[in-house]
């Protein structure tokens, strides 16, 4: 039947646009694990990728996968400066201070690039950029499937930097019991903010594997944030494994209610089910305590 | 409440009130107009956020309600637009009732409230700008009927004036609330839930009256905006900009004091007319500016400016204070 | 009336798979001073958190003064009269001694004045006066406990639950707080507390309840309970009850 072929494609679309969704939020709960702070600048942060993104390749001629290896690294150093220069002092450590300043944070950027930028959307083109594959049970876009594939990869390299480099051990142990990593000798402010700055770094990926499919204005930040705080807290806070899960579930989520109800409904729908769990499971699937 | 900070409520609004008689630029009037309205909607934040310590970073939701409740009435159904507006607080405290069930049942606070209370301003936006009840995207117009009964005026300064005498009913109700047993329970709950709750404060109940007097001092700067301004659309109402400017304005005055949230709001309609002239009209600088001083605030000067001048009344006249209730968040 | 104040009933509370506090039963007198003692882990401050209503059991019942309060929400309890402490000192760090106070004497007193008024006499008997208008931030180990005591004080109890309000202080703050416990029950009001300082429980407590792996396995006046072998074990390990007279670990 028709309609099943196209509903087939449908899930498959979230599938894939999950495991953006995905390495989006990853950034997010890896903060919340280690710093125990909700970012608020998260969506800002992906928004300035995304220019970023769309500037090397218009000014740089990069193409966006190649931009990955360039824009990680950056992203990694401007959020380590956030972490280790504003936001770590500036909060004396209070909860709500960092609440705060995180929203301040993504305040500033965001109309920094509607100042800058104004509302106009733009889009790149890219040769492979209506490329589709044929995947047997549907047929999709190449990019969409580059993305998911890159996702996974991405998922390993940090579950290995976490697990087996000394770094990563030290993150989980600031994680695990702050007052004792420092007292053997962590130094916490250090493993705040590379966290920070893993964090952003997921975004700088993210924003070149969704950059030759997706639009990029300044709101598109927030669009994105609440959906990755959907993922986080339905796949709990501090959960790499709920990240990912919760991420493929919110694609096929909002890929099924768009199909069913339209675009603007899809949307309704994720923040529906996201106030949902927070009400009823704030700790996810997977995660810690809340 | 005692009768010095009567007083200093009645000499403050009565030295306002003279102002519309000195000045007569509309558009110095139209930026005391909207300066006021944001510090009735920042004096709402600041009931739930400052004395409660529940930062919501969705008080658009209360905001918007009120405004939209108020058109919708009067264009839609041809209420009086004193009931309308009547009503929106109405509706505003409704919502704020409804989102203070969901979040203390669950026993949600900190990042997770704030969580909370902007999404459901975002669905709130998404629903008004499709919903065809509330002009779905092209928004609604109040017809214009400039009659004190349709709470239209032609001059400027009376809206000024009623403007004035809402902010001055906040102030009133804050400063009740914060000499007063609901007052001390609040801040008890703010800065050790459990430990209030061994004291056989009602902690739930508590937080709900403080979200329903913030949302309806919220909804009455909605119902007002509308008013004044007689359009009213899904990114006006519901936006991030008032949610943004809502908790600004306490912060940079001082969160959990009486006068902060006026103080401020003029501090941040101040950075909002200096930005215009600096880049014009082009959208987006004075968020910026605002993100920056918040941050600032935050870092620098975590008691905004009432804690400023607490430090220099301490240095400049060195007198014995009674215990005081108009305490500063938890930080200090 | 010789009714308990306090009766509880074969409570029990599961967390997981873990039974943290099995069928325990036990019941404070009026006027006395009632001691709960056990191990460390042995679930005291988890029973402490049942009796309260900080926790929800998973079976037994909470008697207080007749009324079975076992549905009732902490705030409740507090307003018929049973008044707990913690054990970590949970002031309320943003406001003045006094102030910390007051929130508790407006139990009793809805104007702010007579609150303050009452709260500047529990003060004075606890010998927190000179410091009224020092913020609790900035109060020392010691004084922080004796403004957890002036805070319950204030509710004007009839039961209070004491949770090891000794622990952290030195020997000459102990000595110092005692009196203040024993002037709170003089004037009428039992006390349930847990402590560990042996000294102070022998020194106090009229009965003692024993807890250990969240099962009450004595019960009794102090030197009895003291020289229970089972007590013994409970604390020292298996074996160790051969020498009957050991009293003071």
């Amino acid at each position: 039947m028709q309609s099943s072929a196209i509903l087939i494609a449908a899930i498959v679309n979230g599938v894939l646009n999950g495991a953006v969704y995905a390495l989006v939020a990853l950034g997010l709960t890896l903060v919340y694990g280690v710093l125990h702070i909700v970012n608020f600048a998260h969506g800002a942060l992906l928004t300035a990728a995304l220019f970023a993104a769309l500037f090397a390749y218009n000014l740089l001629g990069l193409d966006p996968y190649l931009a990955t290896l360039l824009l990680t690294p950056i992203f990694f150093v401007v959020g380590y400066g956030l972490q280790r220069f504003i936001i770590g002092p500036m909060s004396h450590g209070e909860d709500r201070n960092i609440l705060l300043i995180t929203l301040g944070i993504a305040v500033v950027i965001e109309n920094a690039l509607l100042f800058a930028f104004h509302s106009d959307t733009r889009t790149i083109d890219v040769p492979y950029g209506l490329a589709v594959i044929d995947l047997g049970i549907a047929i999709v876009g190449l990019p969409r499937v580059v993305a998911f594939v890159s996702v996974i990869f991405i998922t390993l390299l940090l579950w290995v930097l976490l697990t087996r480099t000394d770094i990563g051990k030290a993150i989980r142990a600031v994680a695990r019991e702050k007052l004792g990593a420092e007292l053997v000798g962590v130094n916490v402010a250090h493993v705040y903010a590379v966290t920070f700055g893993l964090g952003a770094a997921c975004l700088g990926a993210a924003a070149c594997l969704l950059i030759p499919t997706y639009y990029v204005n300044p709101h598109v930040g927030n669009a994105f944030v609440l959906i990755a705080f959907t993922v986080v807290v339905l796949g709990g806070m501090g959960s790499v494994l709920g990240a990912l899960l919760g991420g493929l579930f919110v694609g096929i989520v909002e890929s099924l209610s768009g199909f069913y109800f339209g675009e603007s409904l899809g949307q309704l729908a994720i923040f529906l089910v996201f106030i949902l769990v927070l009400l009823v499971r704030p700790n996810g699937l997977f995660g810690e305590r809340a | 409440m005692t009768a010095r900070s009567l007083l200093v409520i009645v000499a403050v609004v009565a030295a306002l009130s003279v102002v519309p008689l000195v000045v007569t630029s509309n558009v110095t009037l139209n930026f005391l107009v909207v300066a006021l309205m944001i510090a009735l909607v920042g004096q709402g934040w600041n009931v739930l956020g400052g004395y409660g310590g529940q930062y919501s970073f969705g008080h658009a939701a209360f905001f918007g309600t009120g405004a939209y409740t108020t058109a919708i009435l009067q264009t839609q159904y041809g209420f009086n637009a004193w009931i309308a507006f009547t009503a929106g607080i109405a509706a505003g405290a409704l919502i704020g009732i409804l989102i203070g069930v969901l979040a203390f049942r669950s026993g949600l606070k900190g990042s997770y409230f704030a969580l909370l209370t902007l999404a459901f301003a975002e669905v709130l936006r998404i629903a008004a700008s499709v919903a065809p009840i509330t002009g779905a995207g092209v928004g609604l117009l109040i017809k214009l009927d400039m009659r004190p009964q349709a709470f239209q005026f032609v001059s400027r300064a009376t809206f000024y004036w009623v403007a004035l005498a809402l902010v001055a009913i906040s102030l009133l109700t804050t400063q009740i609330i914060a000499q007063s047993r609901f007052g001390a329970w609040l801040v008890a709950v703010r800065e050790n839930e459990d430990a209030a709750r061994a004291l056989g404060v009602d902690a739930f109940s508590v937080k709900l009256i403080a979200i329903a007097v913030s949302a309806s001092m919220a909804a009455a700067g909605g119902g007002f905006y509308a008013q004044y301004f007689l359009y009213v659309d899904a990114g006006i109402a519901y936006g991030t900009w008032i949610s943004i400017e809502a908790l600004l304005a306490p912060i940079i005055g001082g969160v959990g004091t009486v006068f902060g949230p006026l103080l401020g709001a003029l501090v941040v309609k101040a950075i909002g007319e200096i930005s215009k002239l600096v880049a014009g009209d082009a959208p987006g600088l004075d968020l910026v500016i605002y993100g920056a001083v918040l941050v600032l605030v935050v870092g620098l000067a975590p008691r905004g400016l009432m804690g400023l001048l607490a430090v220099l009344r301490m240095l400049l006249i060195p007198s014995r204070h009674g215990p005081d209730l108009t305490v500063k968040a938890a930080n200090g | 009336m010789d009714e308990p104040l306090l009766l509880v009933e074969h409570i029990s509370i599961r967390f997981g798979g873990l039974l943290a506090v099995d069928q325990a039963s036990l019941a404070v007198r009026r006027g006395y001073i009632t001691a709960l003692i056990g191990p460390n882990g042995a679930g005291k401050t988890t029973l402490f958190s049942l009796i309260a209503g900080f926790l929800k059991p998973s079976g037994g019942r909470v008697f207080f003064d007749g009324a079975d309060i076992t549905r009732e929400p902490a705030h409740r309890r507090a307003r018929r009269g049973m008044a707990r402490t913690f054990q970590l000192v949970q002031p309320f760090a943003g406001l003045t001694v006094h102030e910390n106070i007051a929130v508790g004497s407006h139990l009793r007193w809805r104007a702010r004045r007579d609150a303050l008024m009452a709260a500047e006499n529990v003060a004075r008997e606890v010998g927190l006066y000179n410091l009224l208008g020092r913020s609790a931030a900035a109060l020392t180990i010691a004084e922080r406990k004796r403004l957890e005591l002036a805070r319950a004080l204030a509710t004007q109890p009839r039961l209070m639950l004491l949770d090891e309000v000794l622990a952290g202080l030195n020997p000459s703050e102990i000595r110092d707080i005692i009196p203040v416990i024993r002037s709170i029950c003089d004037r009428g009001v039992s006390i349930l507390m847990t402590e560990h300082v042996m000294q102070a429980v022998m020194s106090l407590s009229k009965h003692v309840f024993v807890l250990a792996q969240g099962r009450v396995i004595a019960q009794g006046p102090p030197a009895a309970v003291v020289a229970d072998p089972l007590v013994v074990e409970a604390y020292l390990g298996r074996g160790a009850a051969v020498l009957p007279n050991q009293a003071d670990p």
